[in-house]
């Protein structure tokens, strides 16, 4: 039993969980609204996903292509999500990135330049002109950087190492949260009058993963768990390019900048396979010729890109094709080749290590490759889920008052798949949104405060966070943590992975609910003081509900989509296209998947649109 | 397969002391994969912080065989497996458990420097012009992945614990990067001679030599801070000039 002395207490009039990008970005908003903020970060502060970001953020700052603007960005957007985003959330993404770029600018960002002394933006996979600003290939700590420090002198209280468990509800209202600092294991009680869910995503549901241990759904979760709609679960992205060997670096990612430079995929045969398969949407967009992909990497406006710069969702699919047809790498991947580039440009190694500094550096060290020199084997990783909180476009307020969500673990942008680079502008532009916004409604409503019914809210879910301790001194034998967190990833991998279908689907789907049963077992041993078995347990209950999500969702959407590929339904079907999958806990307590019609789109958006086809 | 025994500092603030674990060791394998797979094998509560197992997040300090690396980008090929690996906690930080230390000192740290402070914009929407060779040394600089590596075998903080009176290399940086940024107005020499300490530094290069980023911290943050605090203060022909003019 958790006694009164375990629980230390805070008042903030916004709390913000998760300091990724998009939890900086809202926590300096609301802190510059007035508000006193509250930051709470799994890890240490600066240490987020966002990090590790490589390539970008997507902008139309129009500065290497005078031809960009937000129409082909929202355009490009809306195409590579396959029409079922949230088309608001696309419109004001477009509209707004270039303003939160410069931004970062005027707040110590050092971008690359251009000649003419500007920020320099590069060629992404999806994009039709040069539009990621970025530092080389670390742009994501640039960012993480630039808005860490920003933030330290504004007055945010943050609270490193703490792991949120439970949202407080008031009546419909969200007025608080419940979790543990890991140092010490410390129950911590935060009051708030508006949250702001900021916790990225969910790839360590994954075996194979680009995402660090903190990527467990707390975020999709949490807002479940206070009645809130997930939509668009059944969207996961797979990267194309995660290094496959050796085996302790599977799933690292490679950043798309290496083919935004004009690095080629080629398989065992040394053919370049990406020629093979040009999608019917992109026909008009895509080279002819490898010489027309060659010059549209370096810059010229007349050429069309490359089809290893199609959108992941493709590339991926093509990669894994190649290595089930007996033609990949010896390795299970296929080989990913910049080094060729000498052979176009006489100060090519020197060109490489300038541009793709993080990647040369990472394979020299982890794999003790010179990619200057050798071609990476690469393969798909779980690196995004484009699916999340279901939020409203202009404020960000998910379907509880009073709770907010944004960045990857807000749902609606991306649509089917995400576009390179539109995950660092995500962060940026939603971020600021939901901080804004927050302040504003923590602000009108005031203090939701707590009485007797929200302190037995927060007796409940300590009972909850300290079982797996108590369980090690009965006599019950349960399970280590470790153990159904690996059993859950592989699952979650053969099963509903980059290509699906309802035999296997049903069968993860039968064995997450299993795993939930046996997790409801598990034990913890040690104490309470930073203990990572105790965190693996509470966090299998996060992993357990986003994978059951993802699961549900994907069986229930009968057509192949975007990051959605199924082997049964191989192809798009128009009338899923006008429909979105929402996941909400059902009267009984299950979760229940519903078809939802997504909303007719304003008639100046639709011309955009088809002015840009 | 091979098996190899790692030698892991377990304990907590009070006390604590090494604890051998034997463990199987495969191709490609780095220290934080065989602390991972000790933990989910035999020591499920053997504490670590890790995030990016990349080289990218800075998360995985400690001391393997005495020398402070990052965890993940270190090769267990690269090691004598034939005797134990030896893993600790940096030494230069209170410890908290295990192999992680409280590292908190360096959040405050930051706090006290002067924050970025831009001339006003070049042009008239609002942005700067910049031009690429002036931001290539502050680049450098920026790929700082504050793992802490460089406060940890700075002896000003190692073993003499004047963390009250000195920054420490990984802050030197960081007051570099604004200085010599191209929009930056603050003049932050004042600080450095007084509260942040820079006088300490003896410029052993020993920060520059466990850099996982390879920062040349002494060559190209320290020293040129040295010289413009030298400057500042203590030039004979400027102190002249103060005695003589009142200013």
């Amino acid at each position: 039993m958790a006694q009164a002395s375990d629980f230390t207490r805070h008042e903030h009039d916004v709390l913000i969980i998760g300091a990724g990008g998009a939890g900086l970005r809202a926590a300096i908003e609301a802190s510059a609204a007035g508000a006193k903020v509250g930051l709470v970060c799994k890890s240490l502060l600066g240490k987020a996903h966002t990090v590790m970001a490589e390539g970008g953020v997507a902008a139309a700052l129009a500065n290497v292509d005078e031809r960009d603007d937000w129409k082909t960005h929202f355009a490009d957007t809306m195409r590579g999500g396959q029409y079922v985003n949230n088309w608001r959330m696309a419109q004001l993404h477009a509209q707004q990135a270039p303003d939160r770029v410069r931004e970062l600018e005027a707040w110590g960002a050092l971008f690359d330049r251009t000649p003419d002394q500007r920020i320099l933006q590069w060629n992404f996979g999806g994009h039709k002109y040069p539009r990621l600003a970025h530092v080389g290939d670390r742009t994501g700590l640039e960012m993480i950087r630039t808005l860490q420090d920003r933030g330290i002198h504004m007055g945010i209280d943050v609270h490193m190492e703490c792991t949120i468990v439970r949202l407080i509800k008031k009546g419909d209202r969200v007025v608080g949260a419940f979790g543990y600092d890991r140092e010490r294991g410390h129950f911590r009680v935060f009051q708030a009058n508006a949250i702001v869910l900021a916790t990225g995503g969910i790839g360590r549901a994954f075996k194979i993963t680009s995402n660090s241990w903190e990527y467990t759904g707390d975020g999709h979760t949490l807002a479940y768990d206070a009645g809130a709609d997930l939509i668009d679960m059944e969207y996961v992205q797979f990267h194309p390019t995660g290094m496959v060997w050796p085996p302790s670096v599977r799933g690292i990612l490679v950043t798309e900048g290496v083919r935004g430079e004009g690095g080629v995929l080629r398989n065992r045969d040394g053919k370049r396979f990406m020629f093979d398969d040009i999608p019917e949407l992109y026909k008009n967009q895509t080279a002819d010729s490898e010489e027309e992909g060659w010059r549209y990497t370096q810059g010229d406006r007349n050429s069309r890109r490359p089809p290893e710069l199609l959108t992941r969702d493709h590339v991926a699919r093509c990669i894994v094709r190649e290595v089930k047809a007996g033609r990949g790498s010896p390795h299970g991947g296929v080989f990913l080749d910049i080094a060729w580039i000498k052979d176009r440009l006489s100060n090519g190694e020197e060109h490489i290590k300038k541009k793709l500094p993080s990647m040369y550096h990472q394979f020299k060290e982890l794999a003790g490759i010179d990619i200057t020199k050798e071609a990476m084997e690469v393969g798909p990783t779980t690196h995004y889920v484009m699916g999340g909180v279901r939020v409203d476009g202009d404020t960000q307020m998910s379907t509880v008052p009073g709770l907010f969500a944004a960045g990857e673990c807000a749902g609606g942008l991306h649509g089917a798949n995400r576009l390179g680079g539109n995950s660092l502008s995500d962060l940026l532009v939603f971020g600021k949104l939901a901080g804004e916004h927050a302040a504003k409604f923590a602000k009108q409503q005031g203090a939701g405060g707590f009485d007797k019914e929200q302190e037995e809210q927060v007796q409940a879910a300590a009972r909850w966070a300290l079982a797996p301790l108590e369980r090690q001194a009965s006599s019950a034998g349960g399970e280590a943590p470790y153990a159904i967190q690996y059993e859950l990833q592989e699952y979650m991998q053969d099963l509903v992975g980059i290509v699906r279908n309802e035999k296997d689907m049903k069968k993860g789907l039968d064995t997450v609910l299993a795993l939930r049963q046996r997790a409801g077992n598990v034990v913890a041993p040690g104490n309470r003081e930073y203990n990572p078995g105790w965190h693996t347990a509470l966090d299998l209950d996060s992993l357990l509900t986003v994978s059951e999500a993802v699961a549900r969702a994907a069986i229930e959407r009968k057509e192949s989509r975007g990051a959605h590929f199924r082997e049964d339904y191989d192809s798009k079907d128009e009338a899923w296209g006008k429909t979105v999958l929402v996941i909400r806990r059902g009267r009984g307590g299950d979760m229940e998947v519903t078809r939802e019609t997504i909303g007719e789109m304003p008639p100046e958006l639709k011309t955009i649109i088809e002015e840009n086809r | 397969m091979t098996t190899g025994t790692f030698r892991i500092w377990r304990g907590d603030r009070a006390r604590g002391e090494f604890q051998d674990y034997e463990t199987e060791v495969s191709e490609g394998m780095v220290v934080l994969d065989a602390i991972h797979q000790i933990q989910a094998e035999s020591a499920h509560d053997l504490a670590v912080r890790w995030n990016c197992k990349a080289g990218k997040c800075g998360s995985c300090s400690a001391e393997v065989n005495g020398n402070p690396r990052l965890m993940c980008m270190t090769r267990l090929a690269d090691l004598d497996l034939s005797e134990p690996v030896t893993v600790e906690p940096l030494q230069a930080f209170p410890i908290v458990k295990d192999l992680v230390t409280d590292v908190s000192w360096n959040f405050e740290v930051k706090k006290r420097i002067k924050k970025f402070t831009p001339r006003p914009p070049d042009a008239p929407d609002g942005t700067w012009r910049i031009a690429q060779e002036d931001i290539d040394r502050v680049q450098e600089f920026r790929k700082c992945i504050e793992c802490f590596l460089c406060q940890d075998v700075c002896h000003v903080l190692r073993d003499h614990h004047l963390h009250d009176e000195f920054i420490g290399p990984r802050f030197f940086v960081h007051v570099a990067a604004l200085e010599m940024h191209p929009l930056d107005t603050e003049n932050r020499l004042e600080e450095l001679k007084n509260a942040d300490g820079i006088g300490y530094c003896n410029i052993t290069k020993c920060c520059t030599k466990v850099c996982p980023e390879h920062i040349t911290i002494t060559d190209n943050a320290i020293i040129p801070l040295k010289e413009r605090v030298v400057d500042e203060f203590y030039d004979p022909l400027k102190k002249i000039f103060r005695v003589l003019t009142g200013k």
